[in-house]
């Protein structure tokens, strides 16, 4: 491992001056994927700067009834919350499904959202991987390819993103508040990851020395009836093979509101918009469910080893959105 | 590149200066002589190393001591040799027969006293019905939560009942 520097900021506006002028700099929060980064080789900063003790660790609500999420928030803590156990199931879900109890203690929110693919090739150095270090081409395209994305992929780079709570807050439409050398500014979770296209090393628009402060959730009471659902390899600690996050509201049989978002299958939390909008109006029955998500699905670009998650992830639609209407009627 | 911390291992304050790039599960086991958090992955995919910082269970293999310093650990050892005999966890992992080999086991019960704990606080897991709903020490809950400490003697039906069994 490289030596580094450390030092444990003492606020977030000097944590982002720091790190900011400093290109060999990295934040450091809970260190769950950082510091296995730093023993694989993949990452090798010559400073952290630990902005744990730095950024809010709080839950609270908005006078606007948004509620805001401190990027500080251990998982199991942001998971455990009343507000968020009370009025949006899917975050509180998709939190307990990732990873260990051990590990959602120490992950921050800030840290989930910014950890990186757990691609093979990615996380092998002896392997190329054209996010690790760009222009060593894909080893995953031609290699075993069943962790793949099958949507919003290109020739340079096929990695999944690995985060459930990034999913569940895709759904949300949650905002994320970022802070930079000039200020502050929101960016939309969906907009926050780029698609990998020829620069797959970036995986969001944050730049050197952007801290994420916190993540505003939306005062929308319908996503009250919401649910993540996870298919994995295993029952418990494993990544998702395909998941969906979903909320819906039913008026009169027809679907009024709708939000669907998927994981294990993109680059990024993936946003059904195309399934949201095929849905609105629409009744509110499975057999149109899977219809709306294999209009999501026409995009998609499957290799040899992973065709399987398109029909997987357009049944897992059908099967969360008929769970959620069956609730709406109990 | 070095840096001075203090610790409190198992009630006791211990000073030490680190390389930066020491994980505290190696700064307890190569320099403070602390052998019960165990390594097996050394990448937070096995749970041996588990301890508790401030009461939490966490993975001293993916922590920097550095991360820690002034912090509060529980080791296994700890939980084994406090003032009133053993942790009642620890006597029950006995009574079940729940290790074979005893590699995997202080970050076991380690685990098992973070679960506890969790359960008491009613804090929710993928195995709870309803994000909202009541948390029951079910043997579904404890597999769920346990599910980060993996076990290569198979021993999880024996651990499974000592959890139960204290959380009963």
């Amino acid at each position: 491992m490289k030596p580094f520097r450390y030092t444990r900021a003492r606020d977030t506006a000097s944590a982002v001056a720091s790190v900011s002028e400093d290109p060999g700099a990295r934040f450091l929060a809970g260190g769950t994927n950082l510091v296995d980064h730093l023993k694989l080789g993949v990452a090798e900063p010559d400073h952290l700067v630990d902005v744990r003790g730095a950024l809010d660790a709080g839950v609270s609500e908005l006078a606007d009834g948004r509620v805001r999420v401190g990027a500080g928030v251990a998982n199991s803590d942001l998971a455990a919350h009343p507000l968020v156990r009370a009025r949006y199931p899917v975050l509180s879900a998709a939190l307990s499904s990732g990873a260990s109890g051990q590990l959602r203690n120490a992950a921050t929110t800030g840290g989930n959202l910014l950890q990186r693919t757990r691609c093979p090739y990615f996380q092998n150095t002896t392997t190329p991987c054209n996010k690790r270090e760009p222009g060593s081409g894909c080893g995953a395209l031609h290699g075993h390819g069943r962790d793949n994305a099958v949507l919003g992929i290109s020739e340079h780079c096929v990695a999944t993103h690995p985060s459930d709570m990034a999913v569940a807050l895709a759904a949300l439409g949650a905002q994320v508040q970022v802070l930079t050398e000039r200020g502050e500014r929101g960016v939309p979770v969906s907009g926050l990851y780029r698609l990998p296209g020829d620069r797959p090393q970036y995986d969001t628009v944050l730049e050197q020395g952007d801290l994420i402060t916190a993540v505003d959730l939306p005062a929308l009471p319908w996503v009250r009836r919401s649910a993540y659902r996870k298919v994995r390899e295993r029952a418990s600690y494993a990544f998702a093979l395909v998941s969906v996050a979903a909320a819906l509201q039913v008026e009169e049989g027809r679907v009024a509101g709708v939000r669907l978002a998927l994981g294990g299958v993109a680059p990024m939390p993936w946003r059904a918009h195309h399934a949201e909008e095929a849905l609105v109006g629409r009744q509110a029955t499975e057999e149109v469910f899977r219809e709306a998500a294999r209009a999501e699905f026409e995009q998609a670009r499957p290799g040899s080893d992973n065709a399987f998650k398109v029909p997987l992830a357009v049944n897992t639609v059908g099967a969360v959105l008929r769970s959620l209407v069956e609730e709406e009627g109990a | 590149m070095e840096a001075t911390i203090t610790l409190d291992v198992d009630g006791v304050r211990r000073e030490l200066t680190v390389d930066t790039r020491t994980t505290l599960l190696d700064a307890l086991r190569d320099r403070l002589g602390e052998y019960s958090p165990k390594k097996g992955c050394d990448h937070g995919q096995c749970g041996a190393c588990t301890v508790l910082v401030g009461g939490r269970r966490i993975l001293s293999c993916l922590v920097l001591a550095v991360a820690c310093d002034g912090d509060e650990v529980t080791t296994a050892a700890g939980l084994a040799g406090g003032e009133g005999g053993p942790h009642r966890l620890a006597r029950a992992f006995v009574e079940h027969d729940a290790f074979q080999c005893g590699y995997c086991t202080p970050g076991q019960v380690c685990s098992g006293v973070g679960v506890l704990a969790e359960l008491e606080a009613g804090v929710p897991s993928h195995a709870t019905a309803h994000p909202e709903g009541p948390v029951e020490a079910s043997d579904a809950e404890i597999r769920e939560r346990m599910s980060g400490n993996l076990c290569r003697c198979g021993a999880y039906p024996a651990i499974v009942a000592a959890v139960r069994e204290v959380a009963r």
